[in-house]
């Protein structure tokens, strides 16, 4: 299919404004939900929505796309209120209460899912995609309702940056100030709550959890400012979302959700590799340098000292020696050390043996 | 009641969903104590990676190959996410969130591509199918013994047999690592021996409940037990109690209702926890309400 036919048709371009939706939504939210250390969270609500899907199918007797995201917003706080009772009324610690959670609503989901699957409805069809999500079946009045929550969230967001920011970073802090604390971070695990219903339609409730931490996790390696990495985590969302629909629709046949994650998998993994100050390429570049010119000082040092004991002939070695004759601070002699400083060599080679002296008392 | 519970197919399923509640619950006593209950979740999302790759490799479904490569696919898992948090760049909860739903995506991606018509597919994988155990058997002392019992039977006997052998070493290692350490026990090593069971397991209990049913089975009833009792070994003991009561009673329910058992299954084992968390004789709800009733008198004067 050619690029100007694809992009005019009808259900690929829903699809990607899909995908761009809930990387616009998940990418701000999950940046909170990182950095309060709640990554696993967005996993527990979105596999917690499930429940939710099936009583509002149960009730409204369709899969229409209002009463789903009212079912699972319920379910979803549900778990994440059950989630907080356990682990502060009991011993039980934040990762079990997660995974009792995630597990038990899951598990709830299924019987009611099957109690569906048992009375006779034709409707209830695709009802399981919800699992995996089902990019390719978007209605145009789906991405309306996305787009209005992605909007009512962002604009939430908006309204209480300064709040939402202090109880991030220090809600120590934010107690004193006499902020409701606790109200806010209820609201930011509410809102994240709201990005995994938009993401059930595109990845399902399994995947969801991804989209939470890649694009924020992306995002944390290029800014270290709250405002940048929310808008570097939006558009990492985007990104993947736009990529994943699009290589899913040109490949026919390859699940859409399994690929927008891996896509964002692969831009988490570039940034952790590339991101200026905090990539990991750059730090290996770095200590290699310092290796290399480690072993230079200590070889003009030794050749300094010693100029008669001819160096040492491992890889390391000849390559430093190299390095230095680039340098211009050796010359080749046919005697037994088969090298010798030249006066730039030796002026270079003082300043290294005042400075070692200078730090060795 | 005792006609129907011989019955050639409520036995089976009954008994399947005990032993991967016991097998399952053996290991997640560790995770729970350790406060590594989440990667019971990474591990039974990503050994679809390790199933789907297993299958591709030798063509076989389940048997000792798979559990072998979910032993490895577990191991990857979670030394992809040590290696991912060791870089300082994420925290250990994030780099959980984004290794397994990539190995996960990856192994529905080769369903996709490889997978037209086998068995395995996304639903089995997500859901499991305990009703059916008993379609599939192998003769045993003349009995015809579903397959999927002779696996969970034989990974709970493994679990056991790790769990009686190190016994000493599991405990210290759990409850004060740097101890451990010092004394040479090695608890990682031990951690990373355990994380293979709880894959092998998990992979053992796919065919019968699934991937995400696994989770309830492994950590529901070890926090249940944790709430009931302070003794490691009584740990064991009430997590396997609850595994049994909870098959029980969630095949009867499940049948009664005509829906998902292994679900129901794992929704009782909820119920046992909720029942633990407000009732328990020492840190239950209620116990602790009653206790701060009577103390209350006291601590005016």
């Amino acid at each position: 299919m050619a690029w100007h036919e694809l992009l005019s048709d009808y259900t690929f371009q829903n699809v990607v404004i899909g995908a761009a939706l809930l990387g616009l939504i998940s990418g701000p939210l999950g940046c909170f939900a990182v950095l309060r250390r709640q990554s696993l969270l967005g996993d527990a609500i979105s596999h917690a929505a499930l429940p939710g899907i099936c009583l509002s199918f149960i009730i409204t007797g369709s899969r229409d796309l209002g009463g789903i995201i009212i079912g699972s917003l319920v379910t979803g706080t549900l778990a994440a209120l059950l989630m907080l009772l356990l682990t502060r009324k009991s011993r039980l610690k934040t990762d079990a209460g997660l995974g009792i959670c995630l597990s038990l609503f899951f598990a709830v989901g299924i019987v009611l899912l099957t109690y569906i699957q048992g009375t006779r409805n034709a409707a209830q069809g695709g009802l399981e995609a919800f699992l995996f999500g089902q990019a390719a079946a978007t209605l145009r009045s789906d991405l309306w309702v996305m787009g209005a929550i992605t909007l009512a969230t962002l604009t939430l967001l908006a309204a209480f940056w300064k709040q939402a920011k202090l109880v991030t970073f220090d809600a120590e802090y934010a107690r004193t100030l006499g902020m409701p604390a606790a109200a806010i971070e209820a609201a930011l695990t509410a809102m994240v709550t709201l990005a995994v219903v938009v993401g059930l339609q595109m990845v399902g409730v399994v995947l969801m959890a991804a989209m939470i931490v890649a694009p924020a996790a992306a995002a944390r390696q290029w800014s270290r400012h709250l405002g940048g990495m929310l808008v570097i985590a939006a558009a990492v969302g985007i990104a993947s979302g736009v990529t994943g629909a699009s290589i899913s629709t040109l490949s026919r046949g390859l699940a859409t959700g399994p690929l927008i994650v891996l896509t964002a998998t692969a831009i988490v993994l570039v940034s952790l590799a590339l991101a200026p100050g905090r990539g990991l390429l750059w730090g290996i570049v770095k200590h290699y340098r310092q290796k290399a010119d480690l072993q230079s000082r200590q070889l003009l040092y030794a050749l300094y000292r010693h100029p008669e004991t001819p160096p040492r002939t491992t890889l390391g070695a000849r390559r430093t020696l190299s390095r230095l004759a680039r340098k211009g601070y050796l010359a080749r002699t046919e005697d037994t050390a088969g090298v010798t400083l030249t006066d730039a060599g030796r002026a270079r080679a003082r300043q290294v043996v005042a400075a070692f002296e200078e730090a060795t008392p | 009641m005792i006609e129907e519970l011989l019955n050639a197919t409520a036995l089976p399923i009954i008994l399947v969903g005990a032993m991967v509640g016991i097998a399952s619950s053996a290991v997640g006593t560790f995770l729970v104590l350790r406060g590594n209950s989440m990667l019971s979740d990474a591990i039974s999302h990503s050994i679809v990676f390790g199933i789907v790759i297993v299958w591709i490799l030798t063509g076989q479904q389940s048997g000792p190959v798979q559990l072998i490569g979910a032993a490895l696919t577990g191991l990857l898992t979670v030394f992809l996410t040590e290696a991912l948090a060791g870089t300082k760049r994420v925290k250990q909860d994030a780099a959980i969130g984004l290794v397994f739903p990539a190995l996960f995506s990856v192994g529905v991606l080769l369903l996709n591509i490889y997978a037209h018509d086998v068995h395995i597919d996304t639903h089995t994988v997500l859901l499991g199918e305990i009703g059916f155990v008993w379609l599939d058997t192998v003769e045993l002392f003349g009995l015809p013994i579903p397959q999927a019992l002779v696996t969970m039977s034989a990974m709970t006997l493994i679990n056991y047999a790790f769990i009686g052998l190190f016994y000493k070493e599991l405990k210290l290692a759990t409850f004060d690592p740097a101890l451990a350490k010092a004394f040479g026990f090695m608890p990682t090593l031990l951690f990373y021996g355990l994380l293979m069971l709880t894959s092998s397991t998990a992979v053992a209990a796919f065919d019968a409940v699934g991937a995400v049913l696994f989770i309830a089975f492994a950590i529901v009833p070890a926090s249940a037990a944790y709430l009931l009792t302070d003794r490691l070994w009584m740990m064991f003991v009430i997590g396997a109690l609850i595994s049994i009561a909870s098959s029980v009673l969630g095949y009867y329910l499940a049948v009664h209702f005509n829906v998902s058992i292994g679900g129901m299954m794992a929704v009782m084992t909820g119920v046992f926890l909720i029942l633990a968390f407000l009732g328990g004789p020492r840190y239950g709800v209620i116990a602790r309400r009653l206790r701060r009733r009577r103390l209350a008198p006291a601590a005016k004067i």
